[in-house]
């Protein structure tokens, strides 16, 4: 494929972050939401009595464990489906393309910025409900599922998988919209899907083994590269500025060109002669 | 070898030939073929609609010629030639865009890394020298004025040290201090021997800064450089002023004299059609004074590009689209 040049990716990942910086949606979205998002963890870690059944223990679990999961699955969608019409809406978009800049290298640059935060959120979000569980939760048994191996492991496939497809989903909504609005609201629809897969884990439809865990994150990875392929085949320059792709290019032969120094009048049906 | 290096020097920066790019069935520009020469300032005059911002985007690589050929910066114009072409070109669009929540020095440092510049502090601080901009390096761009901003655009656009800028539209909206930096700006870049395709519709910016134009309406109507566009579009003409109303003008302005033409212009005034004012003028002087006549001016009346380009775009079939 195209070669990446990491002087122009880490060029491109550091405007990202700086502009992200300075955005306060950004900002809010990256502090508010995973607070929200901690309230189901804290309250069933402190709601859990002593001498519940621990198959109730484990249902509870489990939902908090989806719950986790939404963070690294909305908040980059949201971004992602903010960085193309972003910079089309500040009328960035045209120099940037102008640049040696290759589409891997844009494409890679701004997902880089939009993943690291978000599963990183996701990642201190799970060790804190560990932490909570660990010290405050009434039942043992929650820390002790929450800690599993395959709860774990689930995590830590889940959290950037769900990042990546979100990433690219909301990339390919950004590229091809003129609202910044529309884009984010259909941005966030769109990194839900693979939410509900994991969803089937939460709810325990399909038990959470070491090995279901391994399956379910190679179905993401498989969609998350059938996705990325797309978004690659379809970042066009031409698309990107004008809409829509050009029909094949035909060359013309040689002809009679103005070379510098003469004049020549192409075409004039006017009068020669005024004055 | 040598030889062939020379030539190669001396190569053309923009080598345009029948390119048309057309969008469904209309076309943006039409079998458009001009040459641009290294180290000249191409003005690309036309009206709103002509094409200009499309021939700006078809030979900045952002999009494909629907048919026609184009060499850029030396290098022929193909999907495959594209990142190697944008290397050795820098475009500024119509409006700058530059990232408002970033600070000047931090726009530059973005495009310093997209060219992989190496010593990129030292030529971020050499272009904001360039257009009096250093000691606003550290301002968010979203901060800063039409105009500073567009200095901003300038100075991005010459960071990479271009083979050729396009510029788009550099003035457009600007207030007239404004536009006179930017054309100050323009004109120390032509000093410096930087190859510049301006477009615009403002003529007075053309003449003043384009070593030639090329007048666009969908098709191409003229190339040549202003003072030449003019002399060929418009036989020149003498305005001759005499103390009183000549008795017999038909015998004084003669073809012998180099005149093709009078027309009385009031009382004691007349205007001539000449081939060569050089040549008419003095003749034209000696037969009046011959005659007995009180010359009290006679002078060449000068036409603008403003005259040629109305003249050309009003008569073109494909105006008013
Ligand atoms: N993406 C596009 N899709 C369809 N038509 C387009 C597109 N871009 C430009 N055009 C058409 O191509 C023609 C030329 O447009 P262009 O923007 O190049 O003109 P211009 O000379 O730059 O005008 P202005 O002086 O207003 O900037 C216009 O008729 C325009 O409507
Ligand atoms: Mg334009």
């Amino acid at each position: 494929m195209i070669g990446l040049d990491v002087g122009r990716l880490a060029a491109v990942a550091r405007k990202e972050a700086r502009e992200y910086r300075r955005t306060p949606f950004i900002i809010g979205a990256m502090a508010v939401l995973p607070l929200i998002f901690m309230i189901n963890p804290v309250i069933t870690i402190f709601a859990i009595g002593a001498t519940v059944k621990s198959a109730t223990v484990a249902k509870a679990v489990g939902a908090t464990f989806l719950v986790l999961l939404v963070v690294p699955a909305v908040i980059p969608a949201s971004i992602a489906a903010y960085s193309v019409v972003g910079e089309r809406d500040q009328g960035t978009l045209e120099p940037l393309l102008t640049t040696p800049v290759r589409r891997g290298e844009i494409l890679i640059g701004k997902a880089l910025v939009a993943a690291v935060p978000a599963v990183g959120i996701a990642y201190i979000l799970f060790a804190l409900a560990v932490i909570l569980a660990h010290f405050f939760a009434g039942n043992p048994t929650v820390a002790a599922t929450l800690t599993e191996g395959s709860h774990i492991l689930a995590q830590a496939l889940f959290a950037p998988l769900l990042a990546v497809w979100s990433i690219g989903v909301g990339t390919a909504i950004s590229a091809r919209s003129s609202d910044v609005r529309v884009a984010q609201q259909l941005g966030t629809l769109a990194s839900l899907p693979p939410l509900a897969v994991t969803a089937l884990v939460s709810f325990q439809i399909v038990p959470l083994g070491v090995w279901t865990a391994v399956g379910f994150g190679l179905g993401l990875l498989v969609i998350d590269i059938a996705m990325w392929r797309g978004v690659v085949a379809t970042f066009d320059r031409e698309r990107l500025i004008t809409g829509s792709r050009a029909a094949k290019t035909t060359g013309v032969g040689p002809g009679g060109s103005v070379g510098p120094g003469e004049v020549r009048r192409i075409r004039f049906t006017g009068g020669t002669d005024v004055g | 070898m040598a030889k062939e290096q020379l030539t190669d020097g001396a190569a053309p920066a923009l080598v345009v030939s029948h390119l048309t790019k057309r969008f469904g069935d209309r076309s943006a520009f039409e079998d458009v073929s001009f040459e641009v020469a290294r180290g000249e300032v191409f003005g690309f005059l036309g009206p709103n609609g002509a094409g200009k911002t499309t021939t700006v985007r078809t030979l900045g690589t952002l999009i494909a010629p629907t048919s026609g050929s184009a060499v850029v910066a030396g290098i022929p114009l193909s999907a495959a030639t594209g990142a190697e072409i944008r290397q050795l070109i820098s475009v500024m669009p119509e409006n700058p865009g530059l990232y408002v929540r970033l600070t000047v020095q931090e726009n530059l440092e973005l495009f310093a890394g997209l060219y992989g510049l190496a010593s990129p502090g030292a030529r971020i601080a050499g272009v904001l020298e360039t257009v009096n901009m250093a000691p606003r390096a550290r301002d968010l761009c979203g901060r800063l004025s039409k105009g500073l901003r567009q200095r901003v655009g300038l100075a991005r656009a010459l960071l990479s040290d271009p083979v050729v800028m396009f510029l788009d539209e550099p003035t457009s909206g600007l207030d007239p201090v404004a536009s006179r930096d930017v054309h100050d700006l323009i004109a120390s870049l032509r000093e410096r021997g930087v190859t510049v395709f301006l477009t615009t519709h403002r003529l007075e910016e053309a003449e003043r800064l384009c070593d030639r134009v090329a007048i666009l309406n969908t098709r191409l109507l003229a190339v040549g450089p202003p003072e030449q566009l003019r002399t060929q579009l418009f036989r020149s003409s003498l305005v001759v002023e005499t103390a009183a109303r000549l008795p017999a003008p038909e015998a004084i302005f003669t073809p012998e004299m180099g005149v093709d033409k009078w027309t009385p212009d009031g009382d004691a005034a007349y205007v001539l059609t000449v081939a060569e004012p050089r040549m008419a003028a003095p003749r034209v002087t000696r037969a009046l004074v011959a005659a007995g006549a009180d010359v009290v001016s006679i002078a060449v009346s000068h036409h603008s590009l403003e005259d040629v380009y109305l003249e050309l775009v009003e008569a073109d079939p494909e105006a008013g689209r």
